[in-house]
């Protein structure tokens, strides 16, 4: 019988047999005439977080953004290179950026509920996709997605009330249900505990860490600690480019690239 | 001294005082510029400030009061079978006196001599000088004229004499504080920092004056007709009133002009609400910065034009326009080529006033849809909604109380738009469904009954400041309760 | 975790539980149908613009032309002082029958029959009434011309004006159409002749008001709104810019400058109208100032413009960075100087764009200005701005109420001069503002 730790432990060193989720092939990003990304290849694999770190304008959340095309969103902003979901080049022309993104959900850096009811909050990506169609599949819906971003506790008793009304850290686990609520099959994080108190980052990781079983997380982090808590992968970003790809324990341990070492030592960052 | 040549003194002292101050302070600080502590400049200010300020003061009480205290002098003076008729005699005879006097400066001395001893025609003689009287000149007149003119050299004499002095007096005053530890230039903030206030009250007296001038006229009007009549009333057909055919009752009936301005109002919203808002929704979240960048300032332009322009549209093209349209469809429907829409409806001046309305909708909703943060467009876009389920779903509620807060300055402007509606919506007063007939508008009573001659005793004319202060109220609270909601939604995203 | 363990696949395949259904085909047509509305909203918007404008500019830009009859008139002694009492009697040469000389002339260049009454009175209707008070002016002012023969240009009137402009429908039945076919005829022939022409109309920018429309110009009109713009700037722009500075720099945040702010906020939406019912009751009723004067008309659109003028200020006012005020008073500068030798030239652009702003508004307005009489028939020039005139929005609000479809013309051309006046007070408040559109 092995403890949970070995179990992690043992599935940590099989991660180069894991299957890969979304492949980035010579990914480069331009705003306007500025070029943000230089050829990055990275894979993703299913079921595991991959952390992004590296220091500020490295690059590391423009990637992030390219996995579910919010970088549509910016006027001016181009991407090239092949971007890969499953089988499914994402910036096909025959792909629908709607359905991409309700494949590949995102929760943002500050916690952003709508200023609707906590219940619409989650109900909001079921709606406008018509996942659920009756007041009891909604309730479902919105009570397993709450719960699986343990906040169902919590809430249950004010459902009815303003998303904006909880705290940060709530908020941004009522982000996370609402994400969660679409059953995406990536869930994209940039930097989710960065406006945070410790207390609710340790609760947020601890949710990235069970959601792990349902889904393949991609987050975007500031604290080299929070990477070595929460992920099996870890990817380092420097200047627009991937420096270096690695399980995160030999990345904290003893990583190949000198710019990583010098970048988890403090000497740059 | 004329008034003018007064002033010009006064200034031409302040000049001198102020280079008298600056001079004298150069020379006591002996021409160490570090030893003073305010600039020459200002120690020339300081002294300008003084040889001005209480002399223009001075004078300004003087020419106010000085007409007062001599028109009740001179009234006290007439005889007493004048005074004895009342009020309204009295101020007719002091206007003839007045004007007599006018005519009296003009005559020569034999010209005079012969009026004081009745054997010219006071109206004639005067005639002859191009100064018409309103009736008959009565013998007293001249006197009591003579007596007017004499007080009115007499005042402006002193006035002069005093005006100059305290010129002089607050020159020499200010001069001898001069030293060169003066803080002159604190004095003299101190004098810039209440004219800046003064200015700043005259928004408060402007809100002051609309409010007492309309409340007392309107006052007068409710004295003749009652305030019940006048709100209540369903009736407007105030020239019967006039022609005195038994009493006013419910001829000043507010409630037909009330209904219009509304009716018209929301037919000019029902037409600018949905265009301003899809094109400030179109040009907030859809547009490319180039089309932006045109369409934006194009449709601004409807709003820079004047309203007058509008209503002549209304009457040359869109009433007559929807003349021949309604003519046309009812040949095709019942083959009676019969216009059902007069050219001037409801419905015109709802349209082109909606057209003018289009901009104001579209730049204030654009305003407030661009405060809606953008983390929230995101997380709606990240959840994979389109663009449009953004804007209907996570948008439109979050912007809703800015909205409603422009919608309803945007009502406000329509129900206090004038120039259209007197061109275009016509002028009979009736209550009606149909929006294709004239109706009228309080602004359009206000201008008709203002318009032409006045006089401020009768209904007719005073009603317009009942109408104004009816308006003014509705106004005033539409704006006070928009300007907040958007003030507090403002504050919301800051 | 089974397909962990196959480390063959390198890909994962999509799992068939996400081929759901999301309606993406009906939520395309949704998104398209919402994007074809903006479309159509701006579009609306633009093509009411369009229409708006255009509408003006194919009715008004012919009132720029005129069509004139030059005439070679005989100033005859036997017609304007046949007793020769010029020297003596002033009124003479004022009264004199100078429709006679036109009808003179006019008779022999068309060679009619002077003793046919209503054939000659067909011929001189071709000529504008006006054509009197201009024979009248050239010989009191030059009484010596009188036994000469000197051509003058004389304005046609209204109805050949139009028909000579080919606004007239001459396949109308002549009796239903005021140029009659013989007119028309006396009309080409005349032209042919090259003595009846349309050239630039200069009377439309000198003539005062007149009851026929060839005669009538917005020339008084002009230094209406000329005196009362300048009253507007000497007065609101100092008062706006004081009151501003006040409120943005001195005034202490309690419960009256909150009153204040909030009132100058109103005062800004309140209607034009209740101005000038202030204006009436205020400096007409109250003060006793002389009615239809520029003054007046004046201090009212101060009034109105003022609440815009101190919104704008205060706005250029606060995108002043506080750097520059600290800058200025760790220099040991006052607050006064501060502001009065830093912040405001900073601020001087946004303070001017708002003031054109106001000014263009105060310009077209209308409403206010009917209810202190400045709907007057004013012919004369006013000398002063306490004397009777006119406004040019007030000139158009009188002209649209005109039957006559020469108005029209005049209305419309008269609105052009109006927007033209807008359109450059507009494009130098653009310019300025780029000029010192600064970022800080």
């Amino acid at each position: 019988m092995m403890s949970e730790a070995a179990v992690e432990k043992a599935l940590d060193l099989k991660m180069n047999t894991v299957p890969y989720k979304m492949i980035g092939k010579d990914v480069s990003v331009y705003y306007g005439e500025k070029r943000a990304l230089f050829d990055v290849n990275l894979n993703i694999r299913e079921n595991t977080v991959t952390a992004l770190i590296g220091p500020s304008g490295c690059g590391k959340s423009t990637f992030l953004r390219t996995l579910n095309r919010m970088n549509d969103t910016i006027e001016n902003c181009r991407v090239t290179g092949k971007i890969t979901l499953d089988e499914d080049d994402i910036y096909d022309p025959s792909i629908d950026v709607v359905e991409l993104r309700a494949r590949v959900g995102m929760v943002f850096q500050k916690p952003n509920p709508f200023p609707k009811s906590i219940y619409e909050n989650v109900a909001y990506g079921p709606r406008i996709h018509g996942l659920a169609r009756t007041k009891a599949e909604f309730d479902e819906v919105v009570e397993t997605s709450l719960q699986k971003a343990g906040l169902f506790n919590e809430v249950k008793d004010r459902l009815q009330e303003p998303g904006t009304g909880l705290s940060g850290g709530q908020q941004q686990r009522l982000c996370i249900a609402r994400a969660v609520a679409v059953s995406p099959e990536v869930i994209l994080m940039d930097e989710p505990c960065s406006a945070l108190d410790p207390i609710a980052t340790a609760k947020v990781e601890e949710l990235i860490h069970e959601l792990r079983a349902n889904f393949t997380i991609v987050i975007v982090t500031h604290s080299m600690q929070q990477a070595a808590r929460v992920s099996q992968r870890t990817a380092m970003f420097h200047l627009g480019n991937l420096v270096e790809e690695n399980d995160t324990d030999k990345m904290f341990t003893n990583p190949d690239d000198q710019r990583t070492q010098d970048y988890i030592m403090g000497r740059f960052g | 001294m004329s008034t003018s040549l007064l002033l010009l003194i006064i200034v031409l002292i302040g000049f001198i005082a102020y280079f008298a101050g600056r001079a004298r302070s150069l020379a006591q600080s002996g021409g160490k510029f570090a030893d003073l502590h305010s600039l020459p400049g200002y120690h020339g200010s300081y002294v300008a400030i003084w040889a001005m300020l209480p002399a223009a003061l001075v004078l300004a009480t003087w020419l106010i009061a000085s007409p007062l205290y001599i028109d009740s002098s001179v009234r006290s003076a007439l005889p007493e079978a004048v005074k004895s008729q009342g009020a309204a005699t009295v101020q007719l005879a002091l206007g003839q006196v007045k004007s007599v006097a006018g005519g009296l400066v003009r005559l020569d001395a034999s010209e005079l001599a012969a009026l004081e001893n009745g054997s010219a025609n006071l109206r004639e003689t005067l005639a002859a000088k191009g100064v018409a009287l309103a009736g008959e000149g009565e013998p007293y007149m001249i006197g009591a004229a003579q007596q007017f003119n004499a007080m009115r050299t007499y005042s402006r004499w002193l006035m002069s004499a005093v005006v100059l002095f305290v010129a002089v007096a607050g020159g020499v005053y200010a001069i001898r504080n001069i030293s060169t530890r003066f803080r002159a230039r604190n004095r003299v903030e101190r004098v810039m920092l209440a004219s800046l206030i003064v200015a700043s009250s005259i928004a408060i007296l402007t809100t002051i004056g609309i409010v007492a001038s309309m409340l007392s006229e309107a006052g007068r009007f409710f004295s003749m007709v009652s305030p019940a009549e006048f709100f209540f009333g369903t009736v407007w057909d105030p020239r019967f009133a006039a022609a005195g055919s038994g009493g006013a009752s419910g001829q000043f009936g507010l409630l037909p002009l009330l209904g219009g301005t509304l009716y018209i109002a929301l037919v000019a919203m029902l037409f600018a609400v949905p265009i301003g808002l899809f094109a400030a929704i179109y040009m907030a979240e859809y547009a490319s910065p180039r089309l932006r960048s045109t369409a934006k300032p194009l449709l601004e332009v409807l709003a820079g034009i004047p309203t007058i322009v509008y209503g002549f549209f209304a009457l040359v093209t869109v009433g007559p326009f929807l003349r021949d349209i309604s003519t046309q469809l009812n040949g095709l429907l019942t083959g009676n080529y019969q216009n059902f829409i007069q050219a001037q409806s409801v419905l015109t001046a709802g349209i082109v006033m909606g057209i003018m309305l289009i901009p104001f909708v579209s730049s204030l909703s654009d305003d407030i849809i661009t405060q809606v943060p953008r983390a929230l467009r995101d997380g709606s876009l990240g959840l994979g909604a389109t663009r449009s389920e953004t804007v209907k779903k996570v948008i439109l509620p979050a912007a809703l109380p800015g909205i409603v807060g422009a919608l309803l300055l945007t009502a406000s402007r329509a129900v206090g738009e004038t120039m259209i509606v007197v061109l275009a919506a016509g002028v009979a007063a009736r209550m009606q469904l149909t929006p294709f007939e004239p109706m009228t508008t309080v602004t359009v009573k206000i201008v008709h009954q203002l318009t032409g001659d006045l006089e401020f005793t009768s209904p007719q004319t005073l009603v317009a400041f009942a109408l104004g202060i009816t308006l003014f109220v509705i106004t005033l609270c539409l704006n006070i309760y928009a300007l907040y909601i958007v003030r507090k939604y403002r504050e919301q995203y800051e | 975790m089974t397909d962990l363990a196959s480390p063959t696949v390198r890909v994962s395949t999509r799992p068939a539980e996400t081929r759901r259904d999301i309606g993406i085909k009906r939520r395309y047509a949704a998104e398209r149908r919402f994007r074809a509305y903006g479309i159509s909203a701006i579009v609306l918007g633009l093509f009411f613009l369009a229409v708006l404008v255009s509408t003006v500019v194919s009715k008004g830009y012919t009132a720029f032309l005129q069509t004139t009859i030059t005439l070679p008139i005989e100033f005859s002694e036997k017609v304007i002082d046949p007793k020769n009492e010029r020297a003596t009697d002033a009124k003479q040469l004022m009264t004199a029958n100078y429709p006679l000389l036109v009808r003179d002339a006019l008779v022999k260049q068309l060679g009619l029959d002077a003793t046919k009454r209503p054939l000659v009175k067909q011929a001189t209707d071709m000529i504008s009434a006006s054509a009197r008070t201009q024979l009248r002016n050239i010989v009191v002012a030059d009484p010596s011309i009188i036994g000469k023969t000197v051509p003058v240009t004389l304005l046609a009137e209204a109805n050949i004006d139009s028909a000579f402009k080919g606004q007239i429908d001459l396949s109308v039945a002549e009796t239903n159409r005021k140029v009659k076919d013989r007119q028309v005829a006396w009309m080409n022939e005349l032209a042919d002749a090259g003595i009846l022409k349309t050239s630039f109309n200069t009377g439309i920018f000198t003539f005062g008001a007149s009851s026929r429309p060839e005669a009538a110009g917005v020339g008084v009109a002009l230094i209406g709104s000329l005196y009362m713009m300048l009253i507007v700037l000497v007065l609101s722009l100092p008062i706006g810019v004081a009151a501003s500075i006040y409120l943005e720099e001195f005034a202490p945040k309690n419960r009256l400058t909150d009153l204040i702010e909030v009132n100058i906020n109103n005062l800004a939406a309140v209607p034009s109208i209740v101005y000038g019912l202030l204006g009436l009751a205020v400096f007409i009723n109250f003060a006793g100032m002389p009615r239809s004067a520029a003054l007046v008309g004046g201090f009212v659109l101060t009034l109105m413009t003022l609440p815009t003028i101190i919104i704008a200020t205060r706005a250029a006012l606060k995108a002043v960075p506080p750097s520059i005020r600290s800058a200025a008073l760790g220099l040991g500068a006052s607050k006064m100087q501060t502001i009065f030798h830093h912040v405001l030239p900073l601020a001087m652009p946004g303070i001017l764009t708002g003031t054109i702003i106001g000014l263009a508004h105060a310009l077209g307005e209308t409403a206010p200005l009917l209810l202190i009489g400045m709907v007057a028939f004013v012919v004369d020039f006013p000398g002063s701005p306490l004397e009777p005139s006119t406004a040019l929005p007030v000139q158009i609000y009188m002209w649209a109420n005109e039957a006559e479809r020469a108005f029209v013309e005049r209305t419309s051309g008269a609105i052009i001069i109006l927007l033209i006046f807008l359109v450059f007070m507009n494009l130098g408040a653009i310019l300025l503002r780029r000029r010192f559109e600064r970022r800080w």
